[in-house]
Order: structure tokens, then sequence, then C-alpha cells
């Protein structure tokens, strides 16, 4: 097998693709390597991500990522989500990736903090 | 025993397994494999004769001079050029491409047109965007049509009388194209302007002869030919060269210097300052060596019959896109391919875990990949060394990915 189960499940059955027209916060960027792009859109509500989607055509790994970091920032507060690492992405994972598929786990945890810092949507 | 199986026994790398199985290399387009005969030149080359070159008065330095200058004979005569002053080595393609923008970019006055196309890899791009954005100049793009060809209406349309380059790639990198060069030469210098062709994706696989082609430059690397990496060859019309004032200023590419100014060194050194990459010359030079003895027309024939072998067995594949002219006659040793519902990154993981190497993603041609409609793709390429066995491997395994993820 390729990719964790974890991957290969959360790729197949997202839970947190989509979109979020009243979000309050909101990010896009590209991952330079393969010209995927990733957005991801938060509510915030008293501090908190009260609801995030994400959206972007994107590999097997970039979409695991997006989604279960959603997952684990849901009903946070922005500080946590903000500060999330890239070992605990990896732990959750449960992936060996290679130095050239690392910034598909990355991206989305750079879309997020830059939604959270109210970045302009690049481009 | 076809072309393919009689070269692979002299690529030592194609012995090796990948992840449990037997190399299938179907990335020459990125970087093709080196044969022994290649390795050993440069090896020996360390091992006898490394020096500097051009002004040690020393027997290696003499040594080292005369391999240098001898792999620029080796390369005149492969590319059909007229005189050894043409050929200028540089880094590589991006570095031969850059030192001819910068040194037509400052010939260029506000208002002046630079025509490339949707399809050219960036290297073939963000030089001429970055001398346009010095001298004020315009950059226009021909557009392709059908996903495969030049749109030559809006080529002849395009050039006019502002257009001072036209910048152009002989063999797509991702479509497999062969471009109208010749015509796109003829009507370039009707048209009173210079032209550039991005020979990367041809010098490998089709027999030149940059004379009677007519462009003012042409550029390759050896690293997609069977040579080092690290060396690369700028083609340019005497009479253009001559005109040209350097890019790039250091030793060597003088005649004479006083402190506050200096007079330019003779052609081709004039455009070659500092030291040069002479272990890679040494390489390139047992390449096209090599290439020649294997004769280019028989390695286009070759080549051509895997491409359309490739493409005849991905497109029995319902999930299968392909990108490029269908003719494998008017297309270059590459086909790029999607696969339905899998990101082109992993499918190039999946092919890998079987020890297919292939390239995915944008491949360097992010407009294109735009006028596409996509993120990217597959790409299998092929070189002298592949057999019809890598193409069945290929597309056998191509054809369980959907499965796979």
């Amino acid at each position: 097998m390729l990719y964790s189960h974890v991957i290969t499940e959360r790729f197949r059955r997202p839970r947190f693709r989509g979109a979020l027209p009243e979000a309050d916060a909101r990010f896009e960027d590209v991952n330079p390597l393969c010209g995927d792009r990733i957005r991801i859109e938060c509510r915030l509500a008293e501090g908190r991500v009260a609801d995030a989607r994400f959206a972007g055509d994107s590999c097997a790994i970039c979409a695991a990522s997006a989604d279960l970091l959603l997952e684990m920032v849901l009903g946070q507060p922005a500080e946590f989500a903000h500060g999330v690492s890239v070992e605990r992405l990896l732990e959750k994972l449960e992936a060996d990736i290679r130095p050239s598929r690392m910034k598909c786990v990355t991206l989305p945890l750079s879309v997020l903090q830059g939604a959270l810092n109210g970045k302009a949507v690049a481009r | 025993m076809t072309l393919g199986e009689q070269c692979r026994r002299d690529f030592p790398i194609l012995a090796r397994t990948v992840n449990g199985h037997p190399l299938v290399y179907l990335d020459s387009a990125a970087s093709s494999q080196k044969p022994a005969q290649v390795i050993e030149a440069v090896q020996r080359y360390y091992e006898r004769s490394h020096s500097n070159v051009h002004r040690s008065i020393h027997t290696l330095g003499e040594e080292a001079t005369e391999l240098y200058e001898a792999a620029r004979d080796a390369v005149r005569g492969f590319i059909g050029a007229r005189f050894r002053e043409e050929i200028v080595f540089t880094r590589g393609t991006t570095d031969a491409i850059n030192l001819v923008a910068q040194a037509v970019g400052r010939t260029l006055q506000p208002g002046d047109e630079i025509l490339v196309t949707e399809m050219e890899h960036h290297s073939n791009l963000i030089p001429w965007q970055m001398a346009c954005r010095d001298h004020a100049a315009v950059l226009k793009a021909v557009p392709v049509l059908e996903g495969a060809y030049l749109d030559m209406d809006a080529f002849h349309r395009l050039l006019s009388p502002r257009t001072r380059v036209v910048a152009v790639t002989h063999v797509s990198n991702v479509l497999g194209t062969i471009n109208p060069v010749g015509e796109i030469a003829r009507k370039t210098r009707d048209a009173g302007a210079l032209l550039l062709v991005d020979g990367a994706q041809a010098a490998p696989h089709l027999a030149l002869d940059v004379a009677a082609l007519g462009a003012d430059f042409y550029v390759f690397s050896g690293h997609k030919m069977l040579g080092p990496t690290g060396i690369g060859v700028l083609y340019g019309r005497r009479e253009v060269l001559e005109r040209l004032e350097p890019a790039w200023g250091g030793g060597e590419m003088i005649k004479e210097v006083w402190i506050d100014r200096a007079q330019w060194n003779d052609l081709p050194w004039r455009f070659e300052p500092g030291t040069p990459p002479i272990a890679g010359a040494v390489g390139l030079h047992a390449a096209v060596e090599y290439l020649g003895k294997l004769g280019m027309e028989r390695v286009s024939a070759h080549e051509r019959a895997l491409t359309g072998q490739c493409l005849e067995a991905l497109a029995r594949i319902p999930e299968v896109t392909l990108y490029g002219p269908m003719n494998p006659e008017v297309r270059g040793a590459v086909v790029a391919f999607n696969v339905h519902g899998l990101h082109p990154h992993d499918g190039a993981a999946l092919l890998d875990q079987r020890g297919i190497a292939v390239r995915a993603g944008h491949h360097c041609a992010q407009p294109l990949m735009k006028r596409l409609g996509i993120v990217g793709t597959l790409r299998a390429s092929f070189s002298v060394y592949n057999t019809a066995v890598d193409v069945e491997r290929l597309a056998q395994a191509v054809g369980a990915l959907g499965d796979e993820l």
C-alpha cells in the first residue's frame, strides 16, 4: 500500500471538503512543486473555529492533510489552530512521508495559518 | 536485437532495482541516464588530464584544453553548425537562454516585442519576461490550438515590424509536438527579428542541421542527451554573435584589460567567462559520439516506434486522457497523460512502487497547463535505452492505477 489507511480514507471520503459562504476567514495558496491550490475557509465564533471547509484540486496526501487538519481544529480556539505542528499532523496521518511530498502535508497548515492571520486571498 | 535492447547494456543504472522491481526509466525528458562510455570519459578526464583550460602552461593544462576544445568540434559536427566559433558552452539550456535574453535584451527599445508561445517551458519564458520588464518591451504569445499545435495564423499575425525576438521550442516537453521551426525561421528572418529555438527536447532525439534550419540561436542541454549535468550548448549564428555584447564578464572572455575598460575576446570564448564545465564538455563529447555512432535517424525511428506503441496502449485504457498530437510522426518522444480521478503525483508515486519512473506535475509549463485546464499530467518519455517491454510494463501498471488508491 502506497499511503497510510488514514490518507486513503480521508482522500476517498473527506469530511470537510466544500465551501463555506459565510466564512469570515479564508486563504488559498499554491504548492509550487506541482501547482496544486488549496483554499481553506473558516467561520470563527467567540475566538474559536466554529466551522471550516477546504477546496482545491490536489493529490491524496494534500487533501487528507487538509481534511484531518480541519477536524483537529474544529471547535478549538484560533490560537490552537494556529499552533498545530507538522509533527502532530504527520502523527495523525500515520504516514511515512518522503521529503519530496512534505509540501503536500504542510500546504494546508500554512493556508490555515494564512486564513487565521487574516491574509488576503492570494492571486 | 532492437536498438533499445542493444543500448540497455551500456547503461549501468538500468541494472538496478527500485522498490523491489527492475527499474523502468521513463523520465528521460527530464534527464536521461548515462552510458558507461560517458561515465568513463569523465572519470578518465579527472584521473588523467584534469586542470584548468586555456592558460595553464603545463602538460595537464594543454590536455584539458585540447579535450575541451575537441568537445566543441564534436558538438559542432553533431548539430551541423558551420563554424566552431558558433558553439558556446553554457551550464545548460536555461543558462543559454538567459545569456541570450540578457545580451539581446540590452539592445531592446521600449515598445519592442518578444514573441514566445503558450507551450514554452518556463526556461524559455521567464528570461524573456525579465528582459521585457527591464527594457519596457512587450511580451506576446502564440496560442496553442486543439491542445496540440501552435496557431500558425496567430504567429503570422503577431509577428510584426516591432518583433525583435521569436523564442520557440522545437519539441514541446509536455505535448511532444514538433513545431514547424523551419517555417518559423523563414518568417522570423523576413520580419527582421532574431529566432531562438529551444532544442532541449529535440537535440537528444532528432537529427539536427542548425545551419540549414536558419535559427539565430539554438540551445540545448547535455544531461538530456546522455551527457553529464552542468553542460549545455548555445549555438549562435556567427554574424549574430559577433554583433552581441557579452552577457556576463569575468576571466577568459577578454583580450586585454585596463582598470576602467576591457577588450572582448574572440568568439566563442567571449561568452564563456570563468572556468567552464570542462568535465561536462568531455562527457558531452562522449555522448554525441555515442549518439552519432547509433545514428540519429535510427534513434528517432526507435523512439517514434515506442511513442506510437505507448499512445496506442494507453488509449486502450478507458480512464486515460492523452495530450498532444496522436500521430507519432509529428511528435517527440514524450507522452503526457492523466488517469481519471487520480492526481498525477499520486499516480507517479504508485508507479514508482512498481519501479517505474515517470514525471508528474506541470512540467515547468504552467501557462500550457492553464490552457489545457489541468493542474498537471503524468509524463512518460523515451530514450535510446527504452524497449517495448518498458512500454508494456507502463501500460499494465497504468491500467491498474484506478483501483489502487
